[in-house]
């Protein structure tokens, strides 16, 4: 069983969101960053399906040389190996044909990452990897097992769930309740430090959009209080201010 | 050149969502075709036609009944060309999300999700950082693939019947991998992604066995229900309305909060909402400082009293 699991390394949910340069670019001031949350539930299915199975995982990340310290903490929470395509991610399409490249070279048995980014919320790149390699794709994966080559899994759709059957090898975008995060060991943290991590050049800079400029959403005005013993006045606020009703 | 709108049904009827949807790539480029897969209900067709579909092209093969992610990619890719079509539009769910990247790869055209407003030119407003921010982006070319949050667009009602086409797609057995062996859905509840209204109860609610008093705000208002993420982790509630950073987003009209003291994480999921109204004992509540209307107040009074004036209101 080989697996490629694909991270992004991405500020902090509580981050506080801002931006410099005219609205250009992120303010990384005092933003701390971390492996996907999505990602990292995808990794923890992974450490525990190699667990179960045998087999390697490989951490995958398109990124700058910033992003080693996110990948080392992938590989303590239990990666074998890991690959950096070094590039900035600024196209889920042009991350898409990276991850393609270096999947077809490993020829992997699946092929995991999360739903979505947590900063640019796309949750396109894993239906793109798989369509460029010719392979199923479901997303948001909730629940993963694997019998022989074929795996049997859930995903959320609106108002429920669809439970599937899939050959291997494919792709999946995973969420919650997948595995329950991994916090890494201090043996996982020493062992990182010596694991293989390979810097890879990418293989086009083929891009299909691009940002112009950021912006911040409007600034809520005063929230207007109301008393308990005034409902009433709720009511027609709804009513006639908000239109709502 | 015109736009392609996916449109999707949920049991014969379309879904609001895909309705926008039609509108968006309509006032976007003057003409729209909609693709639509599997049985329509009655009235349904009129309905694409007033949201401004000019022609509706129908895959009436039973074999597209259920959705198919990888199936659907390829007839839609394969309209998109026959069609002639400059932009497609996508409604953001679960299928819809999962086709688009499958259909900007076929079609090589780029893919913006998230979509919340009409494009200018050949940019388009994205909604980024869980909606603490948007991306102003650009697409190289004249081709776009767009999925649309939710109240991206008015639906517009003055368009005419669309002239009806059937589509048959080139049936391809390499998309017939993923083999879907049951759905669990929740049957005669509003959407929670497609809601023009949502109500959700944290801990404050104090036990699953209170959720009446949610329903019945709920129904009373036509919304659906969510929940916060404790909630849903001691399965008070199932996670499909878990609303939340690593749950659903949603943008309604009107959210309303209820014993949910407005972590940062639950704030990511609703803060594309037009309103927000919060209920909640703690005036140190850091929710109220997110809402447009706040009571402060215990849940278990102050949800019958609404519940009861609203009634009055609405009848």
């Amino acid at each position: 069983m080989k697996i490629l699991v694909c991270i992004t390394h991405v500020p902090d949910t509580t981050s506080k969101i801002a931006f410099t340069d005219n609205n250009t670019h992120f303010d990384k001031t005092g933003v701390q960053y971390i492996i996907g949350p999505y990602d990292d539930y995808a990794l923890a299915r992974a450490v525990e399906l190699k667990e179960q199975l045998g087999g390697s995982i490989t951490v995958l990340n398109v990124g700058e040389s910033e992003t080693e310290p996110t990948i080392r903490k992938a590989l303590a929470i239990g990666a074998d190996d890991a690959i950096r395509v070094n590039a900035a991610p600024t196209d889920s399409f042009f991350v898409a044909q990276e991850i393609a490249e270096v999947a077809k070279e490993g020829a992997y048995d699946l092929i995991l990452m999360g739903r979505e980014s947590i900063d640019f919320n796309g949750g396109q790149v894993h239906g793109m990897v798989a369509e460029m390699l010719g392979m199923p794709s479901v997303s948001p994966v909730m629940t993963l097992d694997i019998e022989g080559t074929t795996a049997k899994l859930s995903r959320e759709i609106e108002g429920g769930k669809e439970y599937m059957e899939i050959d291997l090898p494919f792709v999946a975008g995973c969420q919650e309740p997948i595995a329950e995060w991994k916090i890494p060991n201090m043996r996982g943290i020493m062992s990182a430090r010596s694991k293989p991590l390979v810097i890879k050049d990418p293989v086009s800079d083929e891009t299909r959009t691009r940002v112009a400029t950021f912006e911040l959403p409007a600034q809520k005005g005063e929230v207007k209080m109301i008393d308990t013993e005034n409902i009433e006045e709720l009511v027609s606020l709804l009513k006639n201010e908000a239109k709502v009703i | 050149m015109a736009a392609l709108i996916f449109v999707e049904t949920d049991e014969g009827n379309v879904k609001a969502s895909s309705l926008e949807a039609v509108s968006y790539g309509s006032t976007a480029k003057g003409a729209a075709t909609a693709i639509v897969f599997g049985f329509l209900n009655d009235g349904q067709s009129d309905l694409i036609g007033k949201a401004g579909a000019d022609k509706l092209l129908h895959v009436a093969d039973p074999a597209y009944e259920q959705p198919n992610i990888m199936s659907y990619a390829t007839a839609i890719a394969e309209a998109y060309k026959s069609e002639g079509a400059e932009l497609l539009v996508l409604a953001k769910s679960s299928l819809g999300d999962p086709v688009a990247a499958r259909v900007s790869i076929k079609i090589s055209a780029p893919l913006v999700s998230n979509v919340s407003e009409l494009p200018e030119g050949n940019t388009v407003k994205r909604s980024i950082y869980t909606g603490k921010a948007f991306a102003i982006t650009s697409l190289e070319g004249e081709k776009a693939v767009v999925t649309l949050k939710k109240n991206a667009s008015p639906i517009k009602d003055n368009g005419s019947t669309p002239s009806i086409e059937d589509f048959s797609p080139t049936v391809n057995d390499a998309d017939n991998r993923v083999k879907v062996t049951s759905r669990e859905k929740a049957t005669g509840e509003v959407l929670l992604p497609e809601a023009d209204i949502v109500v959700s109860g944290g801990r404050g609610l104090k036990g699953p066995e209170n959720w009446g008093m949610i329903e019945d705000l709920a129904s009373t208002l036509g919304a659906a229900t969510g929940c916060s993420k404790p909630v849903s982790d001691m399965d008070w509630r199932p996670h499909h309305e878990h609303v939340g950073q690593t749950g659903i987003k949603v943008a309604p009209s009107l959210y309303v909060a209820v014993g949910i003291s407005g972590a940062i994480q639950h704030l990511a999921g609703v803060n594309s909402s037009k309103y927000i109204l919060v209920i909640n004992k703690d005036p140190e509540a850091p929710f109220f400082k997110a809402a447009d209307y706040g009571i402060v107040g215990d849940a278990f009074e102050v949800l019958p009293k609404l519940t009861s004036a609203l009634k009055a209101q609405i009848g």
